[in-house]
């Protein structure tokens, strides 16, 4: 029931709306005005916080239940395994964009990095190539290889089922389920493991971080604020553009300095 | 299009832009090996703490002392009150200090539990802008390693954090934003806040 939501709200994002989506996102210019404002740029703010209602009811009806449910009737290291296989599932679509972001170095790491969890892991049952010490994972999707083609963020948005994003990641997302190389490769049957192997994953997150999801959904003044801002900062780290240098240095704004350290980003 | 940049951030950067250059360049007394012996003093502690398996009241209490000690909670509170900490009074502030400490003690002191068996090591250590950034990797049972920086200044006198990142997640930042939300709901009145930050957590 789940995966199907998934696809029914993901297929329909046509693919003529993600070149208007990327013609528009790219036709802004530098500086990325998402980036260089001390506020997030959220300008769709009211639609985004009803479908962050619409998310928080889901989750509480829904997915927090089936995730805790989950989490405590598979054993740890089933879950464990289930989320090898998804992650190793991931890899095909992330090798390619490592390619289009002309990163040799991680398309190689990650394609040893498949071929070894493939064969030596049992098909991406187990992480041997962690075991082997071996490069991380880089992670990459297609919101990454927009980024470094320097696209711009883009307006915040709240997406259903999936949550916090920026615009560019939306677009990057969809792409990337368009374009995940397994669903072309692989017959029809076994191409649906995949999904379900990442929505138990999921599940499986939800359920092992509760707690952390609990406090930023259910315990924080605003859970669209609180989750929006922990969102950015990750995304943003994570793509390389969220270093401690972007901070304003907090003792530079003393008692005496009337204006506030507008330090993010 | 999007570029309408607003007069806040024209005048931010300016003055960070002024700042920059205006500054003297203090004679850091500050080390690299100064802020990897405060890292290492709070990851000592902080591993204590989940070994000892205390009740949470009492890991609570010890967080707050950790806090108390190793970390710069002037700077970080009256930083997560932003630009509201203009308007506060020197007597406002002080009690605001102290509720945000209680406060923070309580909501990540409750959170110890989850470091059970888990590990912290100190990786690496570099200088950025008047600050050392020491980079550390946490290992926790049944999930990948993550990334924890603490961000280290001396300039309020002594070595002390004032930020630790979370895979970039700024723990001052985050607060900011949720106090800026509670601050709101109560419709910008601090001694609300105060009263009900005590509580909160």
């Amino acid at each position: 029931m789940i995966p199907r939501s998934i696809f029914s709200v993901l297929n329909r994002a046509k693919p003529t709306f993600l070149l208007v989506g990327v013609l528009a996102l790219t036709a802004c210019a530098n500086p990325d005005p998402a980036v260089t404002r001390g506020e997030p740029y959220d300008p769709y703010e009211a639609e985004n916080r009803r479908m962050h209602k619409f998310n928080k009811g889901l989750d509480r009806a829904l997915v927090r239940p089936a995730g805790k449910g989950y989490s405590n009737a598979i054993p740890d290291d089933i879950e464990k395994i289930i989320g090898n296989f998804a992650a190793n599932l991931a890899m095909p679509a992330a090798i390619v964009n490592n390619i289009l972001q002309g990163n040799g170095k991680g398309a190689t790491e990650d394609t040893y990095r498949f071929v070894v969890n493939t064969t030596l892991g049992l098909g991406g049952f187990f992480d041997a190539a962690s075991d082997l010490n071996m490069p991380e994972k880089t992670d990459t999707d297609f919101g990454e290889t927009l980024y470094t083609w320097g696209v711009n963020e883009g307006p915040y948005l709240e997406l259903p089922l999936l949550g916090p994003a920026t615009t560019r990641d939306t677009v990057g997302k969809t792409v990337d389920l368009l374009t995940n190389p397994l669903s072309y490769l692989v017959p029809s049957p076994e191409r649906f493991y995949g999904t379900a192997a990442a929505v138990s994953s999921s599940l499986s997150n939800r359920g092992q971080y509760a707690d952390t999801i609990d406090s930023i959904l259910y315990e924080s003044a605003d859970s669209y604020a609180a989750s929006q801002s922990i969102y950015l900062q990750n995304r943003r780290f994570n793509l390389g553009n969220g270093s401690s240098e972007d901070y304003l240095d907090p003792y530079d704004t003393g008692f005496t300095d009337p204006y506030e350290d507008s330090d993010v980003e | 299009m999007l570029n309408n940049i607003s007069r806040r951030t024209v005048l931010a950067q300016g003055i960070a832009a002024t700042a920059a250059t205006l500054v003297p360049v203090n004679v850091f007394a500050l080390t690299d090996t100064g802020a990897t012996n405060l890292v290492d003093k709070i990851v000592k502690d902080i591993n204590r703490v989940i070994a000892s398996g205390k009740p949470l009241s009492s890991m609570i209490r010890e967080f707050e002392k950790i806090f108390r000690q190793y970390a710069d909670v002037n700077i970080i509170a009256r930083s997560t009150l932003g630009a509201d900490s203009r308007r506060a009074t020197k007597a406002q502030l002080k009690a605001y200090t102290n509720a945000f400490r209680g406060y923070v003690a309580r909501k990540y002191g409750k959170r110890f539990k989850e470091f059970e068996g888990g590990k912290i090591e100190v990786k690496s250590v570099r200088k950025v802008k008047s600050w050392h950034e020491v980079k550390s990797t946490v290992r926790l049972k049944g999930s990948s390693p993550f990334e924890v920086r603490f961000l280290v200044s001396d300039r309020s006198g002594k070595d002390l954090f004032f930020d630790m990142v979370i895979e970039g997640i700024s723990l001052r930042l985050s607060e900011r934003t949720e106090i800026g939300s509670m601050l709101d709901k109560r419709k910008g009145d601090i001694n609300a806040l105060i009263a009900d930050l005590k509580k909160a957590g």
